[in-house]
Order: structure tokens, then C-alpha cells, then sequence
């Protein structure tokens, strides 16, 4: 399997990887049975993602989406990292493998579930709305099926 | 450091002197063994006095030889070929849950096929459960397949035991090699070893080239038809060069064996001990004692295997691991789901294995950094974390 220079480039040196201790949103996404985990940390003021971190578990792909992910929405508005959509993620790595593709899905999940993170704690929505806002969805994959 | 290859299980590199040896026989002695005259009679000679090699390595006769293209066609030939001659005795074949896929594939195959494969588990360090494999035997048992070392965590089945089951039972016994054959003296006779596997380029041999050996009087199938070679079992133009290397491989494997295993396994403890000191939260699989001399194989917790993989090849250190990633599927290797590690413990897991021409300092350096490999990629690790917070869940 052949990964591109900047999924390399990521893996090696991945950006932004902590936590944040006083975080306004949190989402965790995948779990160890799969061998993925993605946990992101987001840092909003004025609707706008100050500050990100990350910790996964997880191969190569799984790191340099992580990390990618976290450059991508940095100082940009919560609608606009709701918006980036696992592809521009892929497409920012230069590609990556068909088999690694879920972990482009598992990086976007984990901004969104970070995101409705942050609207539970704002109290501002329900719980539909978020859940519709964030596009949230219950994890599948077809392992743990 | 260049390359530390330290993934002689996979493959090795081929011995200066094997390639000597076969290189004749790319250019001037390139007749076909078949022909009539000099050039091919002498390349006949060269066929069979590796046929000996391989004979006498495992103490048979050279007519129970068949030269194969490897490990995967001989266990493929072996099982149908047994299989189906012995159909009107039985159709029911044992086998264990860890076998190379291309034994297990081939069980499954013949499943489809209206066989019947019963696969017996293995305990905690990868050895087969001797009374659960006896219990399984049925009047209609006409072949037990099990290998003799394992390629991932090393462990080396009670073969001889095995056999006398199988002898007791009159079943026919055939056995993967493919791992063992080099490192492992090999007895057929003394190990009631009706059939069994090797592999050249495991031994320092060249790639596409094996042997199956078959104990005169057990019977199967012809596995590719057309000439008479390899007396009517496998037609083709032999593979001369591949044959005179794997013959050549044997023979200096067999040479040398103590002299290399020693060293190998001197190397191989140094690394297991040193790990063991300097990395905590890990996990050994397999057994220390009945176990390959040049495998290890490790589980890192909380770190999953193909990241420590891709920066252990960025510093030119070559390994392999049983995560679901470097599988190819979804689940982490079926050897280490066999053994009882959980999926998250077999994602983490390192594979070593060392080989004769690795150093001291190869190994040292793999180690120096395995350990600050494991160390960022749990520090990068939420269920690092959560341990480190929460402890043991």
C-alpha cells in the first residue's frame, strides 16, 4: 500500500496533537475493537474554532486525517467546519487508499460529534436540532456488525 | 543505518552462495532436464542432486520429493491432492485454527466442495489442543493438517504427537513446514510426518521455488497435468536455477543449523529482555521456550501496529504486525484473535523476526527506537490517556 507524501508528512509529524483542557466541545468517534479512535478537541469563541487538538488511535490514515482535519478547521467558522466534508479531506492528503477511506468518514465524524459537543454545553439547542445540525450518526461499521 | 531487516519470516535474502550456485544455470546450463542430450542430462543431475539435498535434510527418500513453486502450492497439492484420493474412505479433514491461509483457504475451499474441515483451537501460547484434536477423529478422518511452526508468533506444535495420533488412528498426517524447514531439525520418519511443506526463500533460498515431500505409499492426485515430470505429478519444465538454489539453501541451513540458531536466538532474547525492560504495558505472545529461534512478537497496548510499522520504516527498520490495517481485512490476524488477545491488544501487535544476518547493533538500534515510537504514539493515544486517567477498566 502506497500512502501520498503528505499523509506521510502527517503521520510523521502530525499537527496539533494534545488535548485541551478547558474545551468547548469534545467528540470521540471509533473504537479499539476496530482499531480506530479519534478524539478531537475544540476551542470556540465567537463561532469560531480558535484552538484544536487531537488524540487518535489508529494506522497511518487514521493520524495524518486526524491531523490534516484539525489544520482545516482551524480559525474557521463552526458552519464552515461543518461543512468540510470527508472528500476534502482526502483530496487535502493527495489521496488515499480505498481501504483507508473510513478514516476520512471517522475524521469528519469526530469534528461534528466535537461540535454538537459544544452546542450541548452553549444549552442553546435540542438535541434533534443538533443531532440534525451536526448531521450526527450512530456508528456503523461492519465489523462490530 | 540503511535497512535492519528484521523480517526473515516473511523473507529472507537470498545466500551469496546459493545465487552462485544457480547462476550457471540461467546462462550456459540452460537445457531442459528432459532432453536427450548432454546439456539436458547434466541439468537432470543438477535436478536431482537437490532433490537429494532436500531428501536427506529431512531423512526420506529422494523419489518423496516433488518440487513445487513454494510453500502455497505444496500445501494446496498435499491437502486436495490427499483429500480427494482418499475420498472413498472419508471426507472429513482436521486441521487448527492457525494454520497459514494457505491451508485454511484450501480447507474451506474443499468445504465448499463437500468436504468436511473440523478446526481445532489452540491454547493461550498457540499449541494445539492435543485431546480436542483426538476427540474430533471420526471414522471418516482421512487427513490431519497441522503446521509445525507458527509464522506469526513462532510456536512449535507437538509434532511428533501428532503424528503417532494420526498413525494410531491410520489417518494421514501432513504438515505446513514452511516456517520450521531451515531452523528446525526435521526427522520425517522419527516425526510420523506422512506429508509435508517447505519453502526455499525461507531459508535463504530463492522466491517461487518449494517442495512437497509425500511418504511413499500415500497416494495423491496429480496437481497439474501435461509431461512427465516430477513423476507424473506436476508437469512442466522444471525450474533448474530455482531447484539447484533451494537444494544449495538446504544444504548449507542444515550445515549450520546450531551455529546460526544460537546466534539468532541470542539476538532474538537480547530483544524480547530488553523490551521487556524499557516498555511497559506490553504483552509476549506465543511461548518462550517451544518457539521458532528468530521469532518475536510482541503486543504494544494502546498503540495500534501499522502506525508503529510506517515510522519504523522511516528509519529503515523492516517488521510486520498482526493489526487489521497490515491484514488487509477487518479484523487483526486470525493467530492472534486464536490465542485469546483481544481485537484492541492484536491491533498493537510487533512481529520480529531475526535472521542470521542481523547484528547487535541492528537490534539495539530497533529497539532504541521501538521504544520512542511507542512512547509518542501513547502519548498521541486516547486509550492512553484513558488508561493513564482511569487505569485498568
Amino acid at each position: 500500500m502506497e500512502y501520498s507524501e503528505k499523509v506521510v508528512d502527517h503521520y510523521t509529524n502530525p499537527r496539533n496533537v494534545g488535548k485541551i483542557e478547558d474545551a468547548s466541545g469534545v467528540g470521540e468517534v471509533g473504537n479499539p475493537v476496530c482499531g480506530d479512535i479519534m478524539k478531537m478537541f475544540i476551542k470556540v469563541e465567537n463561532n469560531i474554532i480558535t484552538d484544536v487538538k487531537f488524540k487518535t488511535f489508529g494506522c497511518g490514515a487514521a493520524i495524518a486525517t486526524s491531523s490534516i482535519s484539525t489544520e482545516m478547521i482551524k480559525g474557521k467558522t463552526i458552519e464552515e467546519a461543518l461543512a468540510l466534508k470527508n472528500t476534502d479531506v482526502v483530496n487535502s492528503l493527495g489521496g488515499l487508499p480505498p481501504v483507508k477511506l473510513h478514516c476520512s468518514v471517522l475524521a469528519e465524524e469526530a469534528i461534528h460529534e466535537a461540535i454538537a459537543d459544544y452546542y450541548r454545553k452553549e444549552g442553546k439547542l435540542s438535541e434533534e436540532e443538533i443531532i440534525q445540525k451536526c448531521n450526527l450518526k450512530e456508528h456503523h461499521c461492519e465489523h462490530c456488525e | 543505518m540503511d535497512i535492519v531487516y528484521l523480517d526473515n519470516s516473511a523473507t529472507t535474502k537470498t545466500d551469496e552462495k546459493v545465487l552462485k550456485a544457480m547462476l550457471p544455470y540461467f546462462s550456459e546450463n540452460y537445457g531442459n532436464p528432459s532432453s536427450i542430450y548432454k546439456l539436458g542430462r547434466e541439468n537432470r543431475k543438477a535436478v536431482e542432486e537437490a532433490r537429494g539435498r532436500v531428501a536427506e535434510a529431512l531423512n526420506c527418500e529422494p523419489n518423496e520429493i516433488y518440487f513445487t513453486a513454494g510453500g502455497s502450492e505444496s500445501d494446496n497439492t498435499a491437502i486436495r491432492g490427499i483429500a480427494y484420493s482418499y475420498k472413498k474412505k472419508g471426507n472429513h479433514i482436521i486441521t487448527s485454527k492457525i494454520e497459514h491461509p494457505a491451508v485454511l483457504e484450501t480447507c474451506k475451499q474443499l468445504e465448499k466442495e463437500g468436504f468436511e474441515v473440523s478446526y481445532i483451537e489452540v491454547d493461550e501460547k498457540g499449541f494445539i489442543k492435543l485431546d480436542e484434536l483426538e476427540k474430533a477423529i471420526k471414522p471418516t478422518t482421512t487427513l490431519i493438517t497441522v503446521m509445525f511452526a507458527n509464522n506469526e508468533i513462532g510456536t512449535i506444535q507437538p509434532i511428533k504427537e501428532i503424528g503417532e495420533i494420526a498413525k494410531k488412528h491410520n489417518i494421514i498426517f501432513h504438515t505446513d513446514a514452511v516456517q520450521a524447514v531451515g531452523s528446525v531439525k526435521i526427522d520425517v520418519k522419527e516425526l510420523n510426518i506422512d506429508s509435508l511443506s517447505l519453502s526455499g526463500h525461507k531459508f535463504y533460498g530463492p522466491k517461487g521455488i518449494g517442495a512437497l515431500y509425500v511418504r511413499k505409499g500415500v497416494q495423491f492426485q496429480k496437481f497439474i497435468n501435461g509431461g512427465h515430470q516430477e513423476r507424473n505429478k506436476r508437469a512442466g519444465t522444471e525450474n533448474v536455477a530455482g531447484i539447484v538454489g533451494l537444494g544449495k539453501a538446504i544444504e548449507l541451513a542444515y550445515e549450520n543449523l546450531e551455529e546460526h540458531n544460537k546466534k539468532i536466538k541470542e539476538l532474538r532474547d537480547y530483544y524480547v529482555e530488553q523490551i521487556v525492560k524499557k516498555v511497559p504495558y506490553i504483552k509476549i505472545n506465543g511461548d518462550m521456550e517451544k518457539r521458532l529461534p528468530g521469532n518475536s512478537n510482541i503486543s504494544f497496548r494502546f498503540i495500534e501496529g501499522e502506525g508503529l510499522l510506517l515510522n519504523l520504516d522511516l528509519k529503515g527498520i523492516c517488521a510486520s504486525s498482526g493489526s487489521a490495517c497490515t491484514s488487509g481485512s477487518l479484523d487483526p490476524s486470525h493467530v492472534l484473535l486464536a490465542i485469546g488477545l483481544p481485537h484492541e491488544i492484536a491491533h498493537g501487535s510487533l512481529r520480529v523476526s531475526i535472521g542470521k544476518y542481523n547484528t547487535k547493533e541492528e537490534i539495539d538500534y530497533t529497539i532504541e527506537n521501538i521504544v520512542e515510537i511507542v512512547n509518542r504514539l501513547r502519548e498521541m493515544s486516547p486509550l492512553w490517556e484513558k488508561f493513564i486517567e482511569e487505569g485498568e477498566q
